[in-house]
């Protein structure tokens, strides 16, 4: 064994994954999990732990791995994670904890992603859950979504010994973790499904089909409905659309909704009523991740799909594992090159896409460079279904009923980054509708400071 | 589970169910909908709400059999559960939030079609329920689609005006016919007119009124999937404005609506429904020959 390389992890052969949708890792089994933990250096000052958003003790798990303790491992993670099979998966290490890892300086570093997805992995097979509070402390606390980043509030709450219930707009908990990504990088009924029932057992209670700011407001909340404090984790699910002619032509699609029918919904799977159609080829614009899953989704779907993203392949904001992925299964980058308008038939259905290509200029605000347009070098594709993948923004339903709750020009809450607090009086906020859209591990990083917060305040009432 | 207390067959085609959602019932006004998701497998259906009993914890919907789901929900009886009921979504209509003595100067008339008259329904309770009368016009195509009279009747007396497209119940004509009448012939004045049914209906009811220079309201029914902004499948082109119909309306200025688009866009899934319809009726005997599904 190379100590410089990571234990390869298995993978559904390309070909065959790109047609169902099957969890494409299949993960390390026993003997491959212990012999990438033993690549473990042990830092005494370990970098991996800072680069985690929710400090998971890394090498303390990974050293119960290395000894075949796994169920060590799992409580050392539960101390820190509420979603550990959902991280493991997900997080883009890559800029996260394996980013700093010690051994990634010379060789490639520790699969920390994969172990941790291992851990979890063999405790629900093994039917082994986190523990909650021996008794509550008579405080009831809503959460108002189920993502990432109300489940990590919500759980870590339970744990302190509060009542607390997470309000779910969808009639299924577990937000962008069971619209958004799809099944074959997160199986739902098994993995996601599993961390939900997880947190319950913690105690926290979840009420589906309740949309803040409808079915009830805040105020209605806190006055009405007994609850000390209200953390918000709605999320950030407002799509963008381009605005070029053509956009609200029928196949046009914004990433979420095609996502959402594929997803939440099931529409890939005949046993379900909910549509989605079939299209030949498809254009996808927009190179983040959820740009990713919509195109492979679209690819198992049977179309030939190419994704239209106006810079380069080292701009891409996608994670790499996922480029890599997507191009393995026959996925056609477009790169440098931007839509200008869609093209309809008399009936208002997609016949092609008109683009431009794009030259990199000087770099922008953000520093990176500005794509331009290259004048005269606009063509037609052929495609007779668009997938829209510009980024969300979050829902104003929640701001725009609340009194007293400060939002930014971008629509975002505003609230510390340390707690959660917002300007309004026992009101807490995270994740994605206080940055925007971001990731799944800091949206649960901002749940845990939420419940820090919230328990710091209830505490001194 | 939100339990149906109540399922009845009221005119051709169409059903009315008294459901169980206290949540919904304590919260919702005129002018909101619900969706409605079946079982396990089923898909989210949006349907206005028809009535409300804040006490009882219990909303009416009114829907027509249009594709095999909605086929499928007119099986269920009373006793039956809803696996999810969602709402109220959508905001309420204008007059909610008016002022009442403002609102109480002006002369409003309702043009309703078919299943249009369920979510008219509540928005004419709501006004003589606050001391404002109006104008009910109802059209459907013929006599066996007209539903909600008696309870109409008993609210807005004579101000009721019944239509069927073929004459086969008081009157011959349009609804649109109606209207142009009250206001040429009869010497109606109107400052408002709120129009609700199919989109052709709107379409039409919305030229007539530009014309007669009487300020329309829609509620638009578009394609919806989450009902709560985060896809845009409801999205319609509103003056130069693009909105999301579950959470900007579902009622906008009628004079501002694309109706050509929002009916090309209705027709996205016709290929899929018509097949998902073949499927519950053929069952296993149904293999191609529709033309439309590819032998599957």
């Amino acid at each position: 064994m190379d100590v410089m390389k990571k234990v390869p992890v298995r993978e559904q052969d390309p070909n065959v994954r790109n047609k169902n949708f099957d969890e494409v890792c299949l993960g390390y089994n026993l003997e491959e999990a212990k012999a990438e933990a033993s690549r473990c250096l042990n830092c005494k000052n370990a970098r991996c732990i800072q680069g985690c958003p929710v400090s998971i003790n890394i090498p303390k798990f990974i050293a119960e791995v290395k000894e075949g303790n796994i169920e060590k491992a799992y409580e050392v993670i539960s101390e820190s994670s509420a979603l550990p099979a959902v991280c493991g998966r997900v997080c883009p290490q890559e800029s996260q904890c394996e980013g700093v890892c010690i051994r990634g300086i010379k060789g490639e570093s520790i699969s920390i992603g994969k172990l941790e997805r291992f851990v979890a992995d063999y405790a629900r097979e093994n039917g082994i859950t986190p523990k909650g509070a021996d008794k509550l402390n008579g405080k009831k606390v809503a959460v108002i979504g189920s993502g990432p980043s109300g489940l990590t509030c919500a759980g870590d709450l339970a744990k302190l010994g509060y009542e607390v219930t997470i309000f779910e707009a969808l009639h299924e908990a577990g937000g962008v973790l069971v619209y958004g990504i799809p099944e074959f990088r997160l199986p739902k009924k098994t993995v996601v499904a599993a961390e939900v029932e997880n947190v319950k057992k913690l105690g926290v209670k979840i009420e589906t089909n309740v949309v803040i700011g409808r079915s009830m407001t805040i105020d209605q909340l806190l006055n009405e409905e007994g609850f000390d404090a209200v953390y918000i984790g709605s999320g950030a699910g407002l799509p963008r659309f381009m605005g070029i002619p053509g956009e609200n032509a029928n196949e046009v699609f914004s990433a979420n909704e095609y996502l959402t029918r594929s997803n939440l919904m099931k529409a890939f799977d005949d046993e379900y009523d909910t549509p989605i159609a079939k299209f030949k080829k498809v254009a996808v614009v927009g190179g983040g991740n959820v740009a990713m899953d919509a195109a492979r989704t679209a690819l198992r779907l049977g179309a030939e799909v190419h994704v239209i993203y106006r810079r380069s392949m080292e701009e891409l904001p996608a994670r790499a594992e996922e480029v890599h992925h997507a191009k393995e299964e026959g996925i056609i980058f477009d790169l440098l090159q931007n839509p200008t308008e869609i093209l309809t038939d008399d009936k208002g259905n997609v016949t092609g896409i008109k683009v431009i290509k794009m030259e990199l200029g000087e770099p922008d605000e953000s520093g990176r460079r500005r794509p331009v347009e290259i004048p005269g070098s606009e063509y037609e594709m052929d495609v007779d279904a668009v997938i829209m993948s510009l980024g969300t923004s979050p829902n104003p339903l929640i701001s725009s009923t609340t009194k007293g709750l400060e939002i930014n020009k971008r629509k975002c809450i505003v609230a510390e980054e340390e707690t959660g607090k917002t300007s309004k009086m026992a009101v807490y906020a995270g994740g994605d509708a206080v940055t925007g859209a971001a990731t799944v591990i800091l949206a649960m990083g901002a749940g845990k400071a939420g419940a820090k917060g919230i328990h710091e305040f209830l505490s001194n009432n | 589970m939100y339990k149906i207390l109540k399922a009845e067959n009221i005119a051709d085609k169409i059903y009315l169910m008294d459901v169980e959602a206290p949540r919904v019932a304590s919260h919702c006004e005129p002018g909101q909908f619900v969706i409605v998701k079946m079982d396990e497998k089923g898909e989210r259906i949006p349907l206005t709400i028809c009535d409300y009993d804040r006490e009882k914890g219990t909303i009416t919907i009114v829907f027509q059999t249009v594709g095999a789901s909605t086929e499928k929900m007119a099986k269920l009886k009373a006793g039956d559960s809803f696996q999810d009921f969602v709402g109220p979504l959508g905001r309420p209509s204008e007059m909610v939030e008016e002022d009442l003595e403002e609102l109480k100067k002006k002369k409003i008339v309702f043009v309703a079609g078919g299943v249009g008259t369920a979510p008219v329904f509540p928005q004419v309770k709501w006004l003589y329920a606050h001391g404002i009368e109006c104008d009910v016009i109802v059209g459907a195509k013929n006599k066996d689609l007209i539903i909600l009279e008696d309870e109409l009747r008993a609210i807005a007396g004579d101000n009721l005006y019944i239509t069927t497209d073929d004459g086969s119940y008081v009157r011959k004509g349009m609804g649109t016919d109606v209207l142009k009448d009250l206001v040429n012939n009869q010497g109606k004045k109107y400052d408002r007119c709120i129009a609700i049914g199919p989109l052709i209906m709107m379409k039409f009811v919305c030229l007539l009124t530009k014309e007669l220079g009487i300020p329309t309201i829609v509620s638009m029914n578009p394609i919806m999937v989450d009902g709560t902004g985060m896809c845009g499948a409801c999205r319609l082109q509103v003056g130069d404005e693009i909105k999301f119909a579950c959470v900007d309306g579902p009622e906008f200025d009628g004079h501002l609506v694309d109706f050509d688009q929002a009916m090309k866009r209705q027709q996205t899934y016709k290929t899929e429904e018509g097949r998902a319809m073949l499927k519950l009726q053929e069952g296993d005997t149904h293999h191609g020959g529709c033309g439309n599904c590819g032998n599957d």
